[in-house]
């Protein structure tokens, strides 16, 4: 069967995948996916940990984390599409004033 | 055996579109390849014995919340970065604080390595504790979300209220403008 840290490999790449998209990525859909990638990674560490455990626990938690990642997107792109309609852009670099 | 082929096969197309997902120009194509990157996650779900997390990842991630995104992405009607645009910022063509960007990825990628390498107790194979019945019993989540994790699990509730408030309040078109 397979190894535990087999999954915490590929979970660890789809992290670093993750944060290289953040800190990368000039489009704001682009950033949020990759938010998205990176909760997805940390979802299968803790499944993977759960079964190795031999607990449900881990599930449960994921759970908790697909609800926190809906209602982030939901905010996320509520904060997009105001933004957008103020700047026509989403480069995150256009927006770079507080108030106006 | 075909367990560990299914294995790599799957974890395989997972880093794939999710590598894909960061490099591409349309946004609507990087939806698309994040999809395909949760179903393969959600094999990899199958294969741990926990087929509740794995529809739960079709339904909710591939189902509603990149439907979502889908409807952001048309509903902007931006969807392409124009040529010169992403030359300029091309995360390779960049100097300074994409370089730093770059640098902290690499880094994150160096120390998970090195912490995975210096841990001891993980090379068992995964399913060596624990009753397959019980892992993968969707009756023994449920019972787990309501009683051990009852207070969670009722903020939730209090925090998806929150949230869709917060959005209808966000993307409302304010009057007068």
């Amino acid at each position: 069967m397979i190894p535990l840290d087999h999954y915490l490999i590929v979970s660890a790449i789809l992290f670093a995948i993750g944060t290289a998209g953040v800190f990368l990525r000039k489009n704001l859909i682009t950033i949020l996916l990759s938010i998205e990638i990176m909760l997805n990674a940390v979802n299968l560490t803790f499944v993977a940990f759960g079964r190795s455990l031999g607990t449900v626990d881990g599930q449960i938690i994921t759970f908790f984390v697909m609800t926190v990642a809906a209602a982030e997107a939901a905010v996320g792109l509520a904060i997009i599409i105001a933004l957008y309609r103020h700047r026509e852009s989403l480069n995150p670099d256009t927006f770079s004033s507080l108030k106006w | 055996m075909p367990d560990t082929l299914i294995f790599y096969a799957l974890s395989g197309l997972a880093i794939l579109a999710s590598a894909l997902v960061i490099g591409q120009r349309n946004p609507m194509y990087s939806v698309m390849l994040l999809i395909a990157s949760f179903g393969a996650l959600a094999g990899l779900y199958i294969q741990l014995d926990a087929p509740f997390v794995a529809v739960a990842q079709i339904v909710i991630y591939a189902g509603a919340i990149m439907v979502l995104f889908l409807f952001v992405v048309m509903l902007l009607n931006a969807p392409q970065e124009d040529a010169a645009e992403w030359d300029r910022t091309h995360p390779l063509r960049q100097g300074g604080v994409g370089r730093f960007g770059a640098m902290l990825a690499l880094l994150l990628v160096v120390q998970l390595a090195w912490a995975l390498m210096r841990a001891n107790d993980v090379s068992d194979a995964v399913s060596s504790r624990g009753d397959v019945a019980t892992v993968s019993s969707v009756r023994e989540v449920g019972r787990g979300l309501f009683t051990d994790y009852m207070f969670a699990f009722e903020a939730t509730s209090i925090l998806i209220l929150v949230a869709m408030v917060g959005a209808v309040v966000l993307a409302r078109q304010e009057r007068g403008q």
